[in-house]
């Protein structure tokens, strides 16, 4: 029963969100200055087609009446047409979804394995030199341009080691892996060193709580209680900061997939914003808004599974 | 009285050099590395060996040696000269992206939690929206509305990055709100203003100020990351970011034009990152650092 009360608490949370979201969204191609159709055709239309790709868009009726239309059909995953591309913009949407996801996945991966053994070894030695170093090293890593880095990878392990591809994704799903191992690293290369910091506070928050302390006086190495006792409680605030960094890790996405020219939602933005195609601008930036809130729910949801205490609060 | 009060101008000195030995490693270090930047910044016409946007067809491709020490591009334009005037750009967008929301933000978010009601429960969902959508989204959306170049993504970032300041704020006046001396001076008839403004904010601000560190490198990496999408600072300008993605193309000739002008931006983010550091230390807000 609590159980049932916190999910559908957390589902009417996001209810509010999402009808932000899509008036936001909806809004986008009436906040252009000037004629948003006579900017997309560089001008080169006379004022009939202009009319008529409005009639075509539904753009002639009242503002009330298309957001009512357009949440509609948002809804039942009908985000419109789009202009240059001539195809619905759920299809064009829905095949460049999946690279995107993968990249996230393994980029998640990868930043969870630089992380753990890194926040380990830091609270381990906390405050002395290899906490330091890897602080340092968290430093560095945070204050790289993931486009950068993503340029350096490509240069040192693809044209010049051949290790991996520098670009494109292949077909089979092992190809797959093999072209997105670069662009999941050079993310995980600014995702692991926020979780690096955050997983060590918490641990060393952990080691002062007092069932730690019980453990020290049973006589148990400093090393084991670390592993056996702090690591999985501080597991928890993992999911939090992988949470709240979703929607860096998106952004991150973006650049990185324009970078290693992957066929996925961001190089699709980036695409669609030099066309000026609103209509697909408009259905991308909900669909990144819809995967920023599905995955905080997920991690409100798996909270649940970790920690029951969530229930009562 | 004492005998500091007549020599004001030494005492100055004495407090200052007193303030920065106290100072931990990292943010001596961090400051003493972001001085060198700004002062290079400022003395680029001195420093520069080169106009940053004279072209030698004769000096094309040149690796990083003498006289061009970090190397030319593809139109012969020395690249260290360059990076030295993309600093000027590079921490004027930085300074002004970062404290000019801040500064509002802060202001909105300790009010919003100092009067709660309605337009604390609006402002919070207008942040739930905008935090809805990634960051870098939001901006490119806008800039797709706008139109790319420095003064729209000026624009697109005041709209937004707000929203971060005033849950930073708002939080803590909730908890400071409740304290004894924000009671006492509501006793003492304070106007509302005066308690939020003169007592509350100089008690909110800090994780703001620990924030702002990190949040000054995230806008430089993301508005060199529109200029390298090319919805940013536009060519010939010499930012950083542009650089970059000039030297894109010529990655396996040249890999000095992308890779210095990055460098720069590496080296600016750690001095940034390790003053976020020393200052979260000083004022005890650890948690409002990023790493």
């Amino acid at each position: 029963m609590l159980v049932l009360r916190y999910c559908l608490a957390r589902l009417i949370h996001a209810i509010p969100v999402m009808l932000g979201v899509t008036v936001f969204v909806f809004l986008t191609i009436h906040l252009v200055p000037g004629d948003p159709i006579r900017i997309m055709m560089h001008g080169r239309i006379d004022d009939a087609q202009v009319a008529e790709i409005y009639r075509q868009l539904g753009m002639d009726r009242p503002l009330i009446v298309q957001y009512l239309d357009f949440l509609r059909h948002a809804v039942m995953g009908d985000l419109g047409t789009s202009l240059i591309q001539k195809a619905p913009v759920t299809a064009l949407v829905l095949e460049k979804l999946w690279p995107t996801l993968m990249l996230l996945g393994l980029s998640t991966i990868f930043s969870i394995l630089i992380a753990v053994p890194l926040a380990l070894v830091a609270a381990f030695y906390r405050n002395r030199w290899p906490d330091h170093l890897i602080r340092l090293g968290s430093i560095f890593g945070f204050a790289m341009p993931s486009y950068w880095i993503g340029l350096l990878l490509m240069l040192c392990f693809g044209l010049w080691l051949g290790w991996f591809p520098i670009s494109g994704l292949g077909s089979t799903p092992l190809e797959k892996l093999h072209h997105l191992t670069m662009p999941a690293l050079t993310i995980s290369l600014f995702l692991g060193p926020i979780l690096i910091q955050s997983m060590r506070s918490s641990m060393l928050d952990v080691l002062t709580s007092e069932y730690i302390e019980v453990a020290r006086a049973k006589g148990l190495s400093e090393w084991r209680i670390l592993t056996k006792h702090v690591l999985r409680n501080a597991l928890i605030p993992v999911i939090t900061v992988l949470a709240v960094n979703i929607s860096w890790l998106l952004s991150g996405a973006v650049i990185v997939e324009y970078v290693f020219g992957l066929p996925g939602l961001g190089s699709l933005l980036v695409r669609s914003v030099g066309y000026r195609d609103y209509p697909l601008i408009q259905g991308l930036s909900f669909v990144f808004a819809v995967l920023v809130v599905i995955v905080n729910l997920i991690a409100d949801l798996s909270y649940m599974l970790v920690d029951r205490r969530v229930l009562k609060a | 009285m004492s005998e500091t009060a007549y020599h004001p101008q030494a005492s100055l000195t004495i407090r200052l050099f007193r303030e920065i030995a106290s100072w931990s490693p990292s943010l001596k270090i961090g400051s003493a590395l972001m001085a060198l930047i700004v002062l290079a910044a400022l003395f680029a016409p001195w420093i520069a060996p080169f106009d940053p946007y004279e072209q030698d067809f004769n000096a094309i491709l040149m690796p990083p040696g003498f006289p061009h020490l970090f190397g030319t591009d593809s139109l012969g334009r020395d690249i260290f000269s360059r990076v030295l005037y993309g600093a000027r750009i590079d921490l004027v967008i930085g300074v002004v992206t970062t404290y000019v929301p801040m500064t509002y933000g802060v202001v909105l978010g300790a009010y919003a939690g100092y009067v709660g009601g309605r337009f604390d429960a609006i402002l919070m969902r207008i942040i739930d929206v905008a935090m809805a959508f990634p960051f870098l989204v939001l901006i490119i959306v806008i800039l797709a509305i706008l139109g790319p170049g420095v003064q729209n993504i000026y624009i697109s970032i005041f709209i937004l990055a707000w929203t971060m300041y005033a849950r930073l704020a708002r939080a803590e006046m909730l908890v400071e709100r409740t304290k004894d001396y924000i009671t006492a001076a509501e006793v003492l008839g304070f106007p509302r203003w005066r308690i939020i403004f003169r007592h509350g904010l100089p008690n909110v601000i800090n994780s703001s100020i620990v924030f702002s560190a990190s949040d000054f490198v995230l806008n430089i990496l993301l508005v060199s990351g529109l200029s390298f999408l090319g919805l940013g600072i536009q060519p010939p300008l010499p930012e950083w970011g542009s650089m970059i993605a000039e030297g894109r193309d010529f990655m396996r000739q040249a890999w000095w034009i992308a890779t210095l002008p990055g460098l720069a931006i590496v080296v600016t983010g750690i001095a940034l990152a390790l003053i976020g550091d020393g200052l979260a230390q000083r004022l005890g807000e650890r948690h409002h650092t990023m790493v």
